[in-house]
C-alpha cells in the first residue's frame, strides 16, 4: 500500500500529464462522490470510456468528425493589431517589450465555441453503450447547443437543463436550442444558474438510469467525466504545439485561457504541462472584484477546497460549506466550482490562476471587436483582459497562445445593454 | 462493532415486538430552530421508531423539491451544523432510547471538518449518519473513521445495485440498510410493493442488518404495504411537505405546523402496528 503511494507521488514528480489516478483522483482533488444510484452508471461509463480510448475506430470515427462537420483544425492566428498596440502600451510605460500574440480561433468551430470538441466524443460513447436519450447542463448556452446539434446529427433526443436566470440572459443560444429540437428544462432552484442546472441534470439522471446518457459539458464531476472532457479537449493544445511549429518552428512561451469549470483551458493546457519552459495562466471570472463577497466567480482565487457534483475541488462556499451562487457578466464562467485538475494544478503551481473582472472583460471585448474585427464571447474576454496586462511586460519574442474559445454573437445584445448601446 | 449501539438495540426491540418501525426523516431548522425542536422533541411519542435528522444543504443533488424546500428553509432561516448537534444534545437529555441519524451531504461535515464533526456528533447523543454522496468508494474519508468513532454508517442500497455490487456496498454497513425503493429522487415516484419485496429478500440472503425502505413513502397505506416487507419504513418528503402546508405566507410557522406534523407521523405509525 505505502509502495503504490511512493510510487504515485514519485510519477508525479516527473510528469503533471499522469493524473487522475484509478479512483479519478488529481492529488486530492477529483475523486467519485455521487450518490448510490449513480455509481453503477459511472462506472458503466468508466469501462465504456476505457474500451473507446482503445479502439481505433472510435479515434477514427471522431477525427472525421473534428475535421469534415466541426471543420478542425481551427487556425491558429497571428493577432497582429492587438500585438501592436500593446507594445505601444509597453512603449508607453517606457518598455520595449509586448509578447507576439495568436490566437488559438476555437470560435470557428461550427456551433461557436470548443463545447462541440467534447460533444462529439461523447455522444459516440452514448451511441457505444446505446443510449437512447441524452441530457446536459448549461449555462451560457455553448454547450447546450452543442448537444443538440450532435443529438440533431445522430438523431438522439435531448433535454437540455438551463437556470432561468441564463435563459433570459442568453436568448440567441435558447432559440438555437428551440430550433435544433432541444426540450429545455429551465430550472428555478437556487439562483437559476449553471450550478442549479447541472443538479437538476443530476436529478434526472438518477430517476432516468437505464437510457440516459449525461454530456457534462465541463471537466468536472465524478470521474472519468474530468478525464474525458479533458482528453476531448486536448485536440485544442494538440494542435496548438503543431500549428506553432510550423508558424514559428518551436514551442511557445505563454499559453492563456478562461475558467469556469475549465474545459476550454485544460484543453489548451494539458499537451504542454511537462514542457517547462511554458508558462500558463487560467483567468477566472473577477466579476464585481475578488474582495466583493460572493460578487465573482473565482473559485481559486478566492474560494476553499470542498465537495460538490461528484469531485472534490475549489468552492465558493461560506464557513458553513453552503455553496455561495457567484457572480459573473459571463454566463459560462458563473460557477462555483472548478474541474479538480485545475485545482490540482494550481496546487502544484504548475499553472497560475487569476482573475479579471467584469468590466475588464467589456474592455477587452470592444477592443479585440475593434482591432482585430473578431467579437469575442465574454467568456474568452476574461481570458483577453489579462492578455493585455500581460503581454506588455513580456519580451517582444515572447510567443503567447491565448484560446479565443468562443465567439460572441450570443453576447452581442447583453453587452449592448452594459455599453448603454440602443440597438 | 463489538457493543450494541442504540439502533441496534432499537432494531431488537422491533423484532421482539414483531412490528416495522416507523423512521422519520424531518430536516433540522425547518422551518427555524425552535419549531424544529418541538417537532423533534415530540416525535417519538408520536411514534417515530428511529430519527433521521437532515444536515441542510444549499445543494441536495439527491432529493425532490419537498426536501428540496425544506433545506433551503432552514438555511433561510438561519441552520448551522452546531445548531443541528445542540438540537440533538438537548433531545438526548430527555430521550435516551431513540436512535438519531444525521442526514445530508458530504460538504458541510468536510467543511467543519471530519474529525471535529464526528467527536461532537458522538458527544451531542447521534448514533449513525447516512451521507448520500459517499459511496463505498470513498469509505477511507468518514465511513470507517465513523465507525472508529462509534456511529453507525448507514449506506443506502438502490435498485441500481447490482449483486456483484451489494458486497461492496454492505462491506462497512452498520446499524441497517436504507432500501431506496426507487430510482430518483426523494419524494417522487411511488414505490412498486412487489419489487421492493423481491429485492430485500435478495438483500437479506447477503446480510443480517435490518432494512429500512423509503423514498416515495405518501401515504399511511403504502406505509402499510412496504412494512410488511421491510423491516422499517421510512418517510421524509410527506413530513416536511406537512410542514410547508402549514406555514404563514412568508414562511414562519403557525400554531399548525407542530401538531401538522405529529399527527401524520401518529397516523402512519399506527398504520405501521397494524400490519
Amino acid at each position: 500500500m505505502s509502495t503504490a503511494t511512493d510510487q504515485a507521488q514519485g510519477a508525479k514528480l516527473n510528469t503533471y500529464r499522469g493524473g487522475p489516478d484509478e479512483r479519478g483522483h488529481f492529488g486530492i482533488f477529483g475523486g467519485r462522490f455521487v450518490a448510490e444510484t449513480l455509481m453503477p452508471l459511472i462506472l458503466d461509463l468508466e469501462k465504456a470510456y476505457n474500451d473507446a480510448k482503445a479502439d481505433p475506430a472510435f479515434h477514427a470515427e471522431l477525427s472525421h468528425l473534428n475535421a469534415h462537420y466541426s471543420g478542425r483544425p481551427s487556425p491558429l492566428y497571428y493577432a497582429e493589431r492587438l500585438t501592436e498596440h500593446l507594445r505601444g502600451v509597453a512603449a508607453a510605460n517606457g518598455g520595449d517589450g509586448g509578447a507576439k500574440i495568436y490566437f488559438k480561433r476555437d470560435e470557428l468551430n461550427h456551433t461557436g465555441s470548443h463545447k462541440i470538441n467534447n460533444c462529439l466524443g461523447q455522444i459516440l460513447l452514448a451511441k457505444r453503450m446505446g443510449k437512447t436519450r441524452i441530457i446536459a447542463e448549461t449555462g451560457a448556452g455553448q454547450h447546450g447547443v452543442a448537444v443538440a446539434t450532435v443529438c440533431a446529427r445522430f438523431g438522439l433526443p435531448c433535454e437540455i437543463f438551463m437556470g432561468a436566470t441564463d435563459v433570459e440572459r442568453q436568448k440567441p443560444n435558447v432559440a438555437r436550442m428551440h430550433m435544433l429540437k432541444a426540450k429545455i428544462n429551465p430550472v428555478t432552484s437556487g439562483a437559476g444558474t449553471l450550478k442549479d442546472a447541472m443538479n437538476e441534470a443530476l436529478r434526472d439522471w438518477v430517476t432516468n438510469v437505464d437510457n440516459t446518457y449525461y454530456i457534462i459539458g465541463t471537466a468536472a464531476g465524478p470521474h472519468p467525466y474530468p478525464e474525458l472532457v479533458r482528453d476531448f479537449q486536448s485536440i485544442i493544445g494538440k494542435e496548438v504545439r503543431e500549428q506553432m511549429q510550423a508558424a514559428e518552428g518551436r514551442l511557445p512561451d505563454t499559453l492563456v485561457a478562461c475558467i469556469g469549470g475549465g474545459s476550454n483551458a485544460i484543453g489548451l493546457f494539458h499537451p504542454f504541462l511537462d514542457d517547462d519552459s511554458v508558462k500558463i495562466y487560467g483567468v477566472e471570472a473577477g466579476g464585481h472584484g475578488i474582495e466583493v463577497e460572493n460578487g465573482h466567480a473565482a473559485s481559486m482565487t478566492g474560494g476553499t477546497p470542498g465537495v460538490l457534483h461528484g469531485n472534490r475541488t475549489f468552492l465558493l462556499q461560506d464557513s458553513e460549506g453552503q455553496i455561495l451562487e457567484g457572480h459573473s457578466i459571463s454566463a459560462g464562467l458563473d460557477y462555483p466550482g472548478v474541474g479538480p485538475e485545475h485545482a490540482w494544478l494550481k496546487d502544484t503551481g504548475r499553472v497560475n490562476y487569476v482573475p479579471a473582472t467584469d468590466s475588464e472583460a467589456l474592455q477587452a471585448f470592444q477592443l479585440c471587436a475593434q482591432l482585430e474585427g473578431i467579437i469575442p464571447a465574454l467568456e474568452p474576454s476574461h481570458a483577453l483582459a489579462f492578455v493585455t496586462k500581460l503581454a506588455p511586460t513580456l519580451p517582444k519574442d515572447n510567443l503567447l497562445v491565448m484560446n479565443m474559445c468562443g465567439r460572441g454573437d450570443k453576447d452581442v445584445f447583453a453587452v449592448a445593454g452594459y455599453l448603454g448601446i440602443d440597438i | 462493532m463489538s457493543t450494541q449501539t442504540r439502533i441496534d438495540r432499537r432494531f431488537a426491540e422491533l423484532k421482539r415486538e414483531g412490528r416495522p418501525g416507523l423512521v422519520t426523516f424531518i430536516t433540522a431548522g425547518d422551518p427555524d430552530l425552535e419549531t424544529s425542536k418541538q417537532i423533534l422533541f415530540g416525535l417519538p411519542a408520536a411514534g417515530a421508531d428511529v430519527i433521521e435528522l437532515g444536515m441542510p444543504f444549499s445543494d441536495p443533488m439527491a432529493d425532490g423539491p419537498a426536501i428540496q424546500a425544506s433545506s433551503l428553509r432552514a438555511l433561510t432561516a438561519g441552520q448551522k451544523m452546531r445548531d443541528t448537534l445542540d438540537m440533538v444534545a438537548e433531545f438526548r437529555k430527555q430521550d435516551q432510547d431513540t436512535p438519531i441519524v444525521l442526514m445530508g451531504y458530504y460538504n458541510p461535515i468536510y467543511v467543519y471538518p471530519n474529525d471535529k464533526f464526528l467527536v461532537e456528533a458522538r458527544e451531542a447523543g447521534v448514533d449513525g449518519l447516512i451521507v448520500v454522496d459517499l459511496p463505498p468508494e470513498t469509505d477511507d474519508e468518514l465511513c470507517i473513521p465513523a465507525a472508529e468513532a462509534g456511529l453507525n454508517f448507514i449506506r443506502l442500497v438502490t435498485p441500481t445495485t447490482d449483486e456483484k455490487r451489494l458486497p461492496k456496498v454492505l462491506q462497512n454497513t452498520s446499524g441497517f440498510l436504507y432500501y431506496v425503493s426507487i430510482t430518483g429522487i426523494t419524494g417522487t415516484a411511488a414505490p412498486d410493493v412487489n419489487k421492493v419485496h423481491k429485492r430485500i429478500e435478495l438483500i437479506k440472503q447477503s446480510t443480517a442488518l435490518p432494512v429500512a425502505v423509503g423514498f416515495g413513502v405518501k401515504s399511511a397505506e403504502q406505509a402499510k404495504a412496504l412494512g410488511a416487507v421491510a423491516d422499517a419504513v421510512v418517510v421524509g418528503s410527506a413530513l416536511v411537505g406537512a410542514i410547508a402546508q402549514n406555514l404563514n405566507e412568508d414562511g414562519t410557522s403557525t400554531s399548525k405546523t407542530v401538531p401538522a406534523v405529529l399527527d401524520l407521523v401518529g397516523s402512519l405509525a399506527a398504520a405501521l402496528r397494524a400490519v
